[in-house]
């Protein structure tokens, strides 16, 4: 009887292995001469651009000072250090020999050409939604790139995790494979926007929290999540803003670089507005706007906001009054110059801190990042810049200023602990 | 390399992307209009336009510029003739004059956004600017004359 079962057992095993393994396993696709430019037309190929452009495909596949595709850029997960590799049409190091066929399945799928499979650091079950047509017109801009020859850093990933074929594990717990499903019940432009955000755009790759094997949880979408040292907030009425994220003022972030209402893009989110979505029409980033407050009811929390910014700018010129309050000299010496509103509304040259997304989150994180590091010309609302004071100020001025604006400026809870969170942001500032 | 646009110059910066604007400005192209004061963005002496928006020069990288159109204080009116210069002239603001500079750039800034500022504009938008010889009220009194003087149409 127990031999029974034993061998019962061990054949199950097997066979569920053999399953597995006929689930894992993925041929590889034929590599091709490298396709001439003049296989494409040059409409496909710009309308490729943008979308590389709506994807971020630059961002990750570019590595600090290296040819832009060619990969090489390190990103930091739990389990290891992942490097992007090199998409420019090189035969030898790049994507040259990849088929149509090939680059549709490493974007559907998840597999690359020689049919192992990618991890998904490589955001396929995003770019799992984008439209074969769409997929064919990025195909044609990156198959037309000059080749660079590069090859990337070996990933720090450990053994087992390294192994490529436990990945179809991991599709199998998460992965849905399938092409964007409008919705009939909304409009054109909503499904536009949903299309782009949920697809190309990835926006929940940073935006969605992950569980412990990295996949998003799905029944968070948007509930805000920690990235690169930031924090990427809610897209949900969880957002913390004391206005929400109407159409207009996400239309004007994501457009611009800065809304009126809530500040300017920094850090991750930097790239994402102005070397990314920049190469999309006003049509395609107003479509993500209206995604985004139906998905965090914008519409239902207006009534409010005229109040929200009379109470903001009432206070705007704290620090200014004669309070003999030595953090609110501190804010008045290094900041209010700036940040001060007269209304009556407030300007968007004049990121007004009351409002400010940053000065609202549970932690004071991307304020913290903000202070130290500034906002270059490139990365904010155009042609604003604010000086980075890591140098000039130590962490207990950092800290003394964000606890005075929390108190002063906010009706959220103190955050605890910021001269160590400071310290530790302080390792965390990119090499210049 | 950065490169920018200096008082409507093209200029290539030499020194690395983590050198302050302000010292650029005057070591590498000889501006020295612009005043080192405190080196840590605590006083206004150091400020610069940078797209036409006041901004310390001490503390900012010269990376964080790159392409930008930056004015000094040399580039604010061509013939040094702003109407907060004629005004600040007229006033007989400056008593050592050190910070006067920064003081002209912030408030040239601020008329921008407020061009009809009150006390508590003033205040608050020029919090930042130090005077150590306490000039503050003939600073307000040369703001408020040379706003009244845009708003008039007036440049004299």
């Amino acid at each position: 009887m127990l031999k029974r079962i034993v061998i019962g057992a061990a054949s199950l095993g097997v066979a569920c292995l053999l399953l597995f393994l006929a689930l894992a396993w993925r041929s590889a696709i034929a590599p091709i001469d490298p396709p001439a430019a003049t296989n494409f037309s040059a409409e496909l190929i710009a309308k490729g651009e943008a979308l590389a452009g709506a994807g971020y495909c630059a961002t990750c596949h570019t590595a600090k000072g290296g040819a832009t595709y060619a990969g090489g850029y390190g990103m930091p997960t739990p389990f290891g250090v992942i490097y992007s590799t090199n998409i420019t049409p090189d035969p030898e190091t790049g994507i040259g020999r990849w088929s149509l066929q090939a680059f549709t399945r490493a974007m559907h799928e998840g597999v690359s050409r020689d049919g192992s499979h990618l991890f998904p650091a490589f955001p396929y079950d995003h770019f799992t939604k984008v439209s074969d047509d769409d997929v064919k017109a990025l195909y044609a801009y990156m198959m037309t790139r000059p080749p660079v020859r590069a090859v990337a850093p070996a990933n720090t990933i450990p053994f087992p995790l390294n192994i490529r074929l436990l990945q179809e594990g991991w599709k199998i717990l998460f992965f849905r494979n399938g092409r964007y499903q409008p919705d009939a019940s909304k409009s054109a432009e909503w499904n536009r926007g949903a299309y782009l955000a949920e697809g190309l755009s990835h926006c929940g790759a940073c935006h969605t929290p992950r569980n412990l094997l990295g996949a998003e949880k799905t029944a968070d979408a948007y509930a805000g999540a920690t990235i690169d040292n930031w924090i990427a907030p809610a897209l949900t009425d969880a957002n913390p803003s004391p206005v929400p994220w109407t159409e207009d003022e996400l239309f004007s972030y994501l457009r611009n670089g800065v809304a009126p209402l809530h500040g300017v893009t920094a850090g991750p989110m930097s790239p994402v507005v102005h070397a990314g979505l920049s190469a999309l029409p006003d049509s395609d980033v107003q479509a993500v706007g209206e995604y985004f407050a139906d998905l965090d009811h914008s519409a239902r929390r207006t009534a409010a906001v005229d109040g929200t910014v009379k109470d903001a700018l009432a206070k705007s010129g704290l620090g200014s009054t004669r309070e003999y309050d030595p953090d609110a000299l501190l804010y008045a010496g290094a900041c209010l110059g700036c940040h001060y509103n007269a209304g009556p509304t407030p300007l968007a040259v004049r990121p007004e801190l009351a409002l400010n997304s940053a000065l609202n989150l549970p932690e004071p994180t991307n304020f913290i990042h903000v202070v130290l590091n500034g906002i270059g010309i490139a990365e904010g609302g155009r042609g604003l810049v604010m000086p980075g004071y890591a140098a000039a100020l130590s962490d207990a001025d950092i800290a003394r200023l964000a606890a005075y604006l929390r108190r002063s400026r906010t009706n959220k809870p103190p955050w605890t602990d910021i001269e160590k969170k400071v310290a530790v942001a302080r390792t965390q500032r990119p090499p210049n | 390399m950065a490169t920018f646009d200096l008082n409507g110059r093209a200029v290539s910066v030499r020194s690395p992307d983590d050198t302050p604007l302000l010292w650029v400005i005057r070591d590498e192209f000889g501006l020295t209009g612009t005043k080192f004061g405190c080196g840590i963005g605590m006083c206004g002496a150091c400020t610069v336009h940078v797209e036409g928006r006041a901004t310390r020069s001490c503390i900012t990288a010269v990376s964080a510029v790159a392409g930008a159109k930056i004015t000094t204080i040399e580039g604010l009116d061509p013939n040094g003739r702003h109407p907060l210069q004629t005004a600040w002239i007229d006033l007989q603001v400056p008593q050592c004059g050190y910070c006067q500079s920064g003081q002209i750039m912030q408030a040239a800034a601020l008329l921008k956004d407020y061009p009809n500022p009150t006390d508590e504009d003033i205040n608050a938008v020029m919090a930042g600017n130090l005077c150590r010889c306490m000039t503050y009220v003939r600073i307000r009194s040369a703001i408020k004359l040379a706003a009244s003087r845009i708003r008039g149409g007036s440049r004299a």
